[in-house]
């Protein structure tokens, strides 16, 4: 061993490396090979399951999301950086329905809490990411008609989830339909035996009572 | 061939020059690359060589700990990636651990080796950084740095497919992990093990051997076991003092008992041992993973049996009492004290950063070496401002 033979041994390695660099494939996973890529040219394909920052569903006409802005997400959110009210109608009941429905992305962590802890599938985190702006108190705060993405957008970054997700709203429908039938048939049936000894107006206001809505557990 | 490397060196002994000096003080940092962050050191010089040094942290605090006791148990999750942030996968699994020990939760088998995966596969990803960094800071500027990064780049491809994120992974939960592992990324997974081998050795060659890197490493920044032992260090400076102790040994937490793997040991206690129990503790690593990977079975990845405090993590309320969870992170023990009063927040809440415990000896591994010498002995420390300043 000569002093600086270490040093020459180093050095082979980098122009092995050099190179490997032109003669390996770009992105083929083989030792020396390049793994980035030109950007804004190039793209790497992207990850389902990739997440930066939240968007709010809607199934076909952007009034209906499926938000109804039960504060859920809100609350779990780490830094607190979503804020919701609810919408009112004309006699000032609050409605299943978010009249506004912030979400500050500068603060977002884009940690993903809001589309777990939904219980309504109305929150998804998106693969958008290039949304820098010059003005952060504006423009990078999202009101909620600038977070409502289709459900075809969904399934257009995560076909799997998009699928498995709508397999289960499909089948949480029916089970409520299901449940809603025999809960009017048992509701009938009440209804008639009270008819039977009682008079009509009983009935009627059973029936008038609007069938309560699933409250799910967390998804978890 | 550990032995044989070494290159005889002289200790710098200031006060023989005969000239008259006079003391002078530097400010390095907060804002030198060389700091890691910002951090910054206040050092007293004769001539070249160090005096004192005064490490002067909290640039980077963000109040962690006073989050956390103010925002539930699950949404401090995310909080814990951002600590260390080139190892969110070990801080996740500390951070579960202290809470499954306070809920008496038990974690199914396969949660148990995919958390065991991820972090051995996040050893990697800090180690081969860290030993790019410490290169970097002996001016073999960014070519190991660089070239680790490579490496680096497959390991975080896996956690973006696997968690949704590269770095901020957020995903452990309590009672197991947020996502089943398919057999498509176990399959990328054992292929960079099966490479790594590989990348290692050039990464070996490349610098281990070099004369210029011995020199400047070898003999420098000695830290005597005794000292490392008195200061409470952990991790690869304590092992690198030449101290048996790795808490996945001593404490055999998770499925680590089932793994057969050495701690490799230093003798000096110098920069270079630091850096090359790094080396070496790499591929311990790997011999993990290829156990893992072959015992890995299909099966729940989050407990299906867990107490009923944990039904609902949003409402999770644990029983009143305290806990302290533990784990071998890349950097030394990580570890998570935590006191419930039973409500929704914790009580208190308090991080062991390895980064900052082992960040109090620096003054004392830098005294009577230049100040060229003082950064490389700060670089094999392996700190991260995110942590060391939480
Ligand atoms: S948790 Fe879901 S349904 Fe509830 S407010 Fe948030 S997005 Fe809307
Ligand atoms: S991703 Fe996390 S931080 Fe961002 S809005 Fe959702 S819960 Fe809040």
């Amino acid at each position: 061993m000569f002093f600086g033979l270490g040093i020459l041994r180093g050095m082979n390695i980098t122009l092995m490396n050099f190179i490997r660099s032109y003669t390996r494939k770009r992105g083929s996973g083989e030792i020396g090979a390049l793994t980035t890529v030109q950007y804004p040219e190039e793209r790497l394909p992207e990850k389902e399951k990739f997440r930066n920052f939240p968007f709010l569903i809607y199934d076909d006409k952007p009034e209906d999301l499926r938000c109804v802005a039960c504060d859920i997400c809100a609350q779990d959110c780490p830094p607190r950086c979503i804020y919701i009210v609810k919408e009112t109608d004309e006699a000032g009941k609050p409605m299943k329905k978010p009249a506004v429905f912030d979400i500050d992305f500068t603060v977002c962590m884009n940690c993903g809490i809001c589309e777990e802890v939904c219980p309504f599938d109305a929150i998804f985190m998106d693969h958008e990411f290039e949304i820098a702006d010059s003005d952060r108190h504006d423009k990078l705060l999202y009101h909620r008609d600038d977070l409502l993405k289709t459900n075809e957008h969904f399934h257009k970054i995560r076909p799997n989830d998009g699928r498995e997700v709508d397999t289960r709203l499909a089948e949480a429908k029916e089970a409520k339909a299901k449940k809603d039938e025999a809960r009017k048939k048992a509701a009938e049936a009440k209804a008639a035996a009270k008819a039977k000894a009682e008079a009509e107006k009983a009935t009627e206001a059973k029936e008038d009572k609007p069938p309560e809505t699933e409250k799910e557990s967390d998804p978890q | 061939m550990f032995e044989k490397m070494r290159v005889k060196t002289k200790v710098i002994d200031s006060g023989k020059s005969g000239l008259d000096t006079q003391t002078l003080e530097v400010n390095v940092g907060p804002q030198h690359p060389s700091t890691h962050g910002v951090f910054r050191m206040t050092i007293v010089l004769d001539g070249e060589v160090v005096k004192s040094l005064r490490p002067v942290m909290g640039y980077l605090h963000r109040n962690h700990e006073q989050i956390a006791e103010n925002i539930t148990y699950s949404a401090s999750m995310p909080y814990t990636d951002r600590l260390d942030y080139f190892n969110s996968m070990s801080n996740n699994q500390a951070w579960a651990m202290t809470v499954e020990q306070l809920a008496e939760v038990e974690i199914p088998d396969r949660a148990e080796y995919i958390r065991v995966i991820m972090s051995e596969l996040t050893r990697l990803v800090n180690h081969v950084s860290v030993i790019g960094f410490l290169l970097n800071d002996m001016g073999a500027f960014f070519t190991p740095t660089l070239f680790a990064f490579r490496e680096r780049e497959k390991v975080l491809d896996v956690f973006e497919a696997v968690s949704g994120s590269r770095m901020m992974c957020n995903y452990l939960r309590f009672g197991g992990v947020n996502r089943d592992l398919t057999d498509d990324q176990l399959g990328q997974i054992k292929k960079i093990v099966a490479d790594f081998p590989a990348f290692l050795d050039e990464f070996e060659t490349l610098l281990a051997q070099n004369e210029i890197v011995c020199m400047r490493c070898q003999n420098v920044g000695v830290l005597p076991a005794e000292l490392a032992i008195n200061a409470s260090i952990t991790g690869p400076m304590l092992r690198a003092s030449g101290v048996n102790y790795d808490i996945r040994k001593v404490d055999q937490y998770s499925v680590y008992d089932r793994f057969e793997f050495k701690i490799p040991l230093g003798e000096k206690g110098d920069v270079y041992d630091r850096y090359y129990v790094r080396m070496l503790e790499m591929r311990e690593s790997l011999k993990i993973l290829n156990q893992a990977l072959e015992q890995i079975e299909p099966g729940p990845f989050m407990a299906p049996k867990v107490p009923a405090c944990l039904k609902n993590p949003r409402n999770f309320k644990p029983p009143v009492g305290e806990a302290y969870g533990r784990v071998e992170a890349p950097k030394g023990e990580l570890g998570f004290y935590v006191v419930s009063d039973g409500s929704k927040e914790p009580w208190r809440y308090h991080v062991r950063a390895p980064s900052f415990i082992n960040l109090t000896v620096l003054e004392a591994m830098c005294i009577g070496y230049k100040l060229a010498d003082a950064i490389v002995i700060l670089g094999s420390i392996d700190i991260v401002l995110g942590e060391v300043d939480r």
